[in-house]
């Protein structure tokens, strides 16, 4: 499981250009799906025929945060727009990796503040730049529009991991672990590795539309309330898989929501109760698809969420997974 | 070409009341289409269909193009005592660049003013503080509220008092009007529309997109199409700067691909498909440098299944204001790309 969570994080999959993390991601589930399709929007969806239960979907996103070049200047150095929510503080010396728009691999880069060792984490943008190395404009390997994705490998803690991306590729590979760890299930799944959560949860939006689901669960991580002087909140790291009770976009629905705990406590699995109030996932988007859908969400525990170095625990995960395989092989009569 | 924007940017059409560019842009391309109808929420559909009949094997066979027609403005909310007249803003508008200004308002265009206390009568501390919505008022003349009501209702929308005009006949070639945003967009389909595709063409000039992108959402969802592309007028700030930051766009640049705004990510292989065909043909482009607005795109890429897509803009200087803008170098450029690329688009996108 750790080489998988490894693999994931430190691939390269900014909004929009999520097809390095898609690839890994068709290779690892071919053999555990019956059919997988790439929708217009990008989305992966993996199936696997059901026989008399419920078609349920399962969303976990495979975009990261990242950034996008607007601009070369004379001297080589790139002005840029953020990529989803990269938050005020922790760009400063981190590493980007850029691809051009044909996929190859273009440059490697550093972010920089104008105010040098003053820099302030203000909330502002415009004094933030990229040096890839390039002396001039005519020397920079990197162009406008091409996108930056940040650079960190994964550190093994032991019991627990750090790396970049944890926000949603360990829900990717918790999603892929319950799919190969499945007996038989009556029920018809969809597998569905979204696109483009972090600007709006928007390959959730078409996907749902496509599949039409009777039950949907989101798996993504959860920002925890336990390093010091953190703001309290209801999850932490290593008191196992949260299930969601709301966050600020969406209500679980109350049948999923006791579906998950009824299922948790009969399997014995560690779990806690989450209540988020800032942020949402793409369990909001799928909800509100056509004329609604049953949806929950099921939460990995995860400190410094929308860093460069996001921290999960092993046996969270490893209860997410076992969470994850009940629910799916369990029929929900909500 | 340029009579057709000519009419297009003269003529009033706020959100929600876009029937005076409908009819213009009805008369103009219904020739050309098979079938033309107006939805519930005032978008004007056009259908066209391939001369023959499509390889079932091609793709895409459904392309929705689309542009706005609504522009941003004023809605009369209230009838002052003394005749005067409060308004909202209808989609985004700065209030500094309200004050003594000329509107029309309503379906008779009564026209009035802003109005803005002389320099006289002002302290040069007032001089420096931005005049709020709510503390502006349309004058049209009127002696009292009765004489005021007799011309105007609260409701009645009140467009900018503009009109199009040509400035330089070689250089740049720049035209100065309003509602660029989105009328060259407008104009630019409208000649999309003469031309023959191998593909089911769906060109839809699309109600309230500056109070929310609201009515490609609904034309989108009806159409389902299998590629989407936005035609806008964009942001244009290339006037001098003190730092080597890059201008959004350059006016006489060539059409603005966008790559990303606050709606939707650009598809890259439209990107690259839009950017081959400008180099192959000799095309000018460029890209649009930030992150900022949202368009149909935004919309249409999420209807149904979702679709890919990409806007195209032609630059225009000082949108959302009274006047602005354009060269009609880019405007004819903008045209010329958008239709080789939407004549090599089988064939030239991977689905």
């Amino acid at each position: 499981m750790k080489d998988l969570i490894k693999r994931l994080v430190e691939a390269y999959g900014p909004s929009g250009a999520e097809d390095e993390v898609r690839a890994l991601i068709e290779s690892e589930l071919a053999d555990a799906m019956d059919d997988v399709r790439v929708d217009a929007m990008g989305n992966l969806i993996a199936h696997k025929q059901g026989s008399g239960g419920k078609r349920i979907m399962v969303a976990a996103h495979m975009d990261e945060i990242g950034l996008i070049v607007t601009h070369v200047d004379e001297n080589g150095y790139l002005r840029f727009a953020r990529v989803g929510g990269i938050l005020p503080g922790t760009p400063v010396g981190s590493r980007v990796r850029f691809r051009s728009g044909a996929g190859a691999d273009a440059a490697m880069g550093v972010i920089g503040h104008e105010d040098g060792m003053e820099a302030k984490a203000d909330g502002t943008w415009d004094k933030l730049f990229v040096d890839v190395g390039a002396t001039s404009k005519a020397d920079s390997p990197v162009q406008v529009g091409d996108v930056g994705g940040f650079v960190q490998p994964m550190a093994d803690l032991g019991n627990r991991l750090v790396a970049k991306s944890m926000d949603d590729r360990v829900g990717c590979a918790v999603v892929i672990a319950a799919a190969k760890a499945l007996s038989d299930t009556p029920n018809d799944l969809y597998l569905v590795f979204t696109t483009q959560e972090e600007v709006g949860t928007r390959g959730a939006v078409v996907s749902a539309f496509g599949v039409e689901p009777d039950v949907a669960i989101a798996v993504d991580v959860t920002p925890t309330g336990d390093y010091p002087e953190a703001k309290p909140k209801s999850v932490s790291l290593g008191k196992g898989a949260a299930i969601k009770v709301l966050d600020s976009g969406m209500i679980s629905h109350r049948g999923v929501k006791d579906w998950m705990v009824a299922t948790a406590e009969e399997r014995d699995i560690t779990y806690q109760l989450e209540v988020l109030d800032r942020g949402t996932t793409d369990a909001r988007a799928i909800q509100t698809s056509r004329a609604g859908v049953p949806a929950g969400c099921l939460s990995i525990p995860t400190r410094y969420v929308h860093t460069q170095s996001e921290m999960v625990d092993m046996d969270d995960v490893d209860a997410c997974v076992a969470l994850m395989t009940a629910l799916l092989e369990s029929v929900p009569t909500l | 070409m340029i009579d057709l924007l000519q009419r297009l940017s003269d003529a009033i059409g706020l959100s929600g009341n876009e029937g005076a560019v409908r009819d213009i842009l009805r008369d103009k391309v219904a020739p050309h289409c098979d079938d033309i109808r107006v939805d519930a929420l005032g978008n004007l559909i056009c259908h066209k269909a391939p001369e023959s009949d499509i390889d079932p094997q091609a793709w895409p066979r459904k392309v929705m193009v689309a542009a706005h027609m609504d522009e941003i403005g004023l809605m009369i909310t209230h009838i002052n005592e003394d005749g005067s007249l409060r308004f909202g803003a209808v989609g985004g508008i700065d209030p500094r660049i309200l004050v003594a200004k000329r509107v029309v308002i309503g379906e008779n265009a009564v026209p009035g003013v802003i109005g803005a206390r002389p320099i006289h009568l002002t302290k040069a501390e007032d001089r420096k503080k931005v005049l709020a919505m709510n503390e502006l008022t349309i004058d049209i003349g009127a002696k009292d509220k009765d004489a005021a009501a007799a011309l105007v209702s609260p409701g009645d929308y009140a467009g900018f008092d503009t009109r199009f005009q040509i400035l330089d006949e070689t250089g740049l070639r720049t035209a100065m009007g309003k509602a660029f945003d989105d009328r060259v967009g407008c104009a630019v389909l409208a000649q999309l529309v003469q031309s023959d595709y191998p593909f089911h063409l769906y060109a839809v000039f699309t109600a309230q997109e500056e109070v929310g992108l609201r009515g490609a959402t609904v034309a989108a969802q009806g159409i389902e199409p299998d590629v989407a592309f936005a035609l806008e007028g964009t942001i244009c700030d290339d006037l001098p700067k003190d730092e080597d930051i890059s201008p959004v766009t350059v006016l006489g640049d060539g059409p603005a691909i966008t790559l990303m705004d606050r709606s939707f990510i650009a598809d890259r292989r439209l990107v690259n498909h839009l950017v081959r065909t400008a180099e192959a043909r000799s095309l000018p482009y460029q890209f649009k440098r930030a992150v900022a607005g949202g368009t149909d795109s935004g919309a249409m890429h999420l209807a149904g299944e979702g679709a890919p897509a990409v806007t195209v803009a032609v630059p225009a200087r000082y949108i959302h204001g009274p006047v602005g803008m354009i060269s009609l170098a880019d405007y004819e450029a903008t045209v010329a790309l958008m239709r080789a690329a939407l004549e090599t688009l089988q064939g030239g996108v991977t689905r």
